[in-house]
């Protein structure tokens, strides 16, 4: 089949983004707010991952935007239309749930045409566009089956089918993959990928877990506490968290936080004092610095090493051999570093580099990155 | 492995017969043969003959059979009519419970009720009362409302004593039922009603039917209540009809014909849980979630 039969019907005049969210908050008590005063945009054929912990909204926010939830304040616009007060059906959306929600009364065939049938789609447009997905997602064997009858992963492309042949404005994913173990997973990530990369609608995809979202995604939104923290690519997520927050939900092993005295001008590392970027101003006496365990070498012979320390823990990960080194001093920090698998280490005190432009600096108090690059 | 768990299965092998293997089977037909025993013996005793019956010692296993018990059963009494009557009764006061206590199950289970714990505890409270304690403040609930010889004083307390095992059941059902599901079929298009009778009821018919079977046999074996309220003799229900049923004199006892309609009496309920059970077993909802 061509790319073309699975766009949305719907031809796109206006220059509104697909989907847009205007300071969403959704209050279910006084003390449960998951989601306060949220923004965002997302454009024709992006992937918008948000992507945060356990019980920070994500699923909520998907909820309001599919209209499953009522939002206390805020709006939901689909392509430029204002749907805050809009049903589900109403909406152009197609949902994967993180259960799949297949109806297991039905067989596979009637849970794909099911939206199709209610949207009073004539029979024989209805069979072609089954006809197209199934084809799509090779899912013929199991036209006539029930969903109890399928493997996690069939019903996985199952569900995906029925949001397929929907042709929606907004493709809505909560976990999708979060039920399918963990080698099954990684496939069908790399499928959803390719799959959602021909539609010309834009993908909400919610997850907590950071490398789907960083594989996936065109932009990630990193939820916590009900708020945005960062809205961008997961390059820049990545190389440029906008907080502490970010920089040690995303990446793993998680980044080295090490609280530093300051004097506006330098910090002091262990016994050394060391220049604050130019750029970095602050009058507080604490900093924060961050740095990711790669970033982290050990220091070649006559080098001058950051940070001295004895190795406490040795774990292996397989490419790499992850060392966590207690550094004593005044203030006795710890720090982790990657280090290739060919070092063997000693009792000995061990000599590490922190790689000059990969340090993060935040402010001690509120988190907020400092450093522009 | 240590050489002891060796030992025991040698001297298992040298006895040439698994004692462990032979305990279940016969644990199982021991504990059939104590339940089952008394029904037996109705059995056994309806196909009887009179001589037989009353013989000394008693007649375990009898050589002749009759159906004249049977015969007389409908012959000298209206028992189709008893039996239609029970069946009327208990299926209207079973599809009032399920009516009734579905619903309600699925409001305590989907919305977010101010005060669901007191409505639990209250429904839960209901069921400890014997209902025989209800029996005189029901007696005059029929005077006054004269429903005496009226099927509806029997259909709505049955109705209501079914009524809190209902919800209970079938809130814990709802409960387990995803709640993707519903959501699902709303993002599809349905709307509340076409959600509930296309999606909810078709994968809630197991569970309907197991509390339904048990509500019906409640209503289809009382006794008190079908003994009070019902006096006509057309409207009478079979274990009312059975305990009354006289021989040809007073010093008779008609024991054959009595075991008689007891069997009958029973074998709906037999055939009911029988039909049912396959419906049950087909266990519609695996497969709504994760595999
Ligand atoms: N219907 C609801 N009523 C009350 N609280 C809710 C409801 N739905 C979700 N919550 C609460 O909102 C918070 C966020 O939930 P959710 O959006 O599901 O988180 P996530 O998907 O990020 O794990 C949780 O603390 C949860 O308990
Ligand atoms: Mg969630």
């Amino acid at each position: 089949m061509t790319q073309t039969d699975l766009k949305p019907t719907q031809a796109h005049t206006t220059n509104a983004p697909a989907l847009e969210v205007r300071s969403l908050n959704k209050t279910f008590a006084p003390t449960v707010v998951p989601v306060k005063n949220l923004n965002l945009t997302v454009e024709r054929g992006e992937f918008l991952t948000l992507l945060g912990p356990s019980g920070c909204g994500k699923s909520t926010v998907l909820r309001m935007i599919a209209g499953l939830e009522h939002p206390t304040k805020g709006q939901v616009l689909i392509d430029g239309e204002d749907v805050t007060r809009l049903s589900p059906s109403d909406r152009n959306i197609a949902m994967v749930f993180q259960s799949y929600a297949l109806y297991p009364h039905m067989t596979v065939h009637d849970n794909i045409a099911s939206g199709l049938k209610l949207r009073r789609i004539p029979k024989g447009d209805i069979e072609d566009r089954i006809r197209d997905v199934v084809d799509f997602l090779g899912l013929h064997e199991l036209l006539n089956r029930k969903p109890g009858q399928l493997s996690g992963g069939q019903r996985q492309r199952v569900a995906v089918a029925r949001t397929l042949v929907r042709r929606p404005s907004v493709f809505l994913l909560d976990e999708p993959l979060s039920n399918l173990d963990a080698l099954l997973r990684e496939n069908v990530r790399a499928e959803l990928k390719q799959l959602f990369e021909s539609q010309q609608a834009p993908v909400v995809y919610v997850t907590h877990d950071q490398v789907e979202a960083m594989t996936l995604s065109s932009k990630v939104a990193v939820l916590n506490e009900g708020y945005l923290q960062q809205l961008d690519t997961p390059e820049r997520i990545y190389t440029h968290p906008a907080n502490r927050f970010v920089a040690g939900f995303v990446g793993s092993p998680q980044m080295n936080f090490l609280t530093l005295p300051c004097d506006g001008q330098s910090v002091t590392l262990g016994n050394r004092r060391a220049p604050l970027p130019t750029e970095v101003r602050t009058d507080a006496k604490e900093i924060t610095l961050g740095i990711r365990p790669e970033h982290v070498r050990l220091a070649r012979e006559g080098e001058s090493p950051t940070v001295e320390g004895t190795v406490s823990l040795v774990e292996h990960l397989g490419m790499h051999k992850l060392y966590t080194v207690q550094v004593p001093g005044k203030m006795p920090m710890t720090v982790r570093s990657l280090i290739p698998l060919s070092h063997t280490h000693s009792d000995r005190p061990i000599k590490l580099v922190f790689s000059g432009n990969a340090i993060h600096w935040f402010d001690a108090e509120t988190g907020d990155r400092l450093n522009q690059d | 492995m240590t050489t002891f768990p060796e030992s025991v299965s040698k001297s298992q092998r040298s006895s040439g017969i698994n004692w462990r293997s032979l305990i279940l089977p016969i644990a199982v037909i021991l504990v059939v043969l104590f339940c089952l025993a008394p029904v037996l013996w109705q059995l056994l005793t309806s196909v009887k003959v009179n001589q037989d019956i009353s013989a000394v010692p008693s007649v375990y296993f009898p050589r002749r059979f009759t159906l004249e018990h049977y015969q007389q059963l409908f012959a000298r009494r209206p028992f189709w009519n008893y039996l239609l009557n029970s069946f009327f009764v208990a299926a209207a006061s079973t599809l009032l419970a399920l009516g009734l206590g579905a619903p309600a199950a699925y409001a305590l289970a989907r919305l977010r009720l101010q005060g669901e714990r007191v409505i639990l505890a209250g429904v839960l409270i209901v069921t400890l009362f014997p209902p025989i304690l209800l029996f005189l403040g029901l007696l005059r609930v029929v005077q006054v409302l004269s429903l005496g010889d009226n099927y509806l004083a029997l259909v709505l307390p049955y109705a209501a004593i079914n009524l809190p095992l209902t919800i209970l059941v079938m809130r814990s059902f709802f409960e387990q039922l995803p709640r993707d599901l519903e959501d699902s079929a709303k993002v599809d298009g349905y709307n509340t009603v076409g959600t509930l009778l296309n999606i909810v009821l078709p994968l809630t018919l197991p569970a309907l039917a197991t509390t339904g079977i048990l509500a019906f046999i409640t209503a289809w074996n009382e006794f008190i209540f079908a003994l009070t309220f019902i006096t006509r003799e057309s409207m009478k229900t079979v274990p009312v009809a059975a305990s009354q049923l006289g021989g040809a004199s007073i010093f008779e006892i008609p024991y054959g014909p009595i075991a008689a309609a007891t069997v009958l009496g029973t074998l709906p309920l037999v055939l009911l849980v029988l039909f049912f059970q396959r419906q049950i077993i087909q266990g519609l909802t695996s497969g709504a979630v994760k595999g």
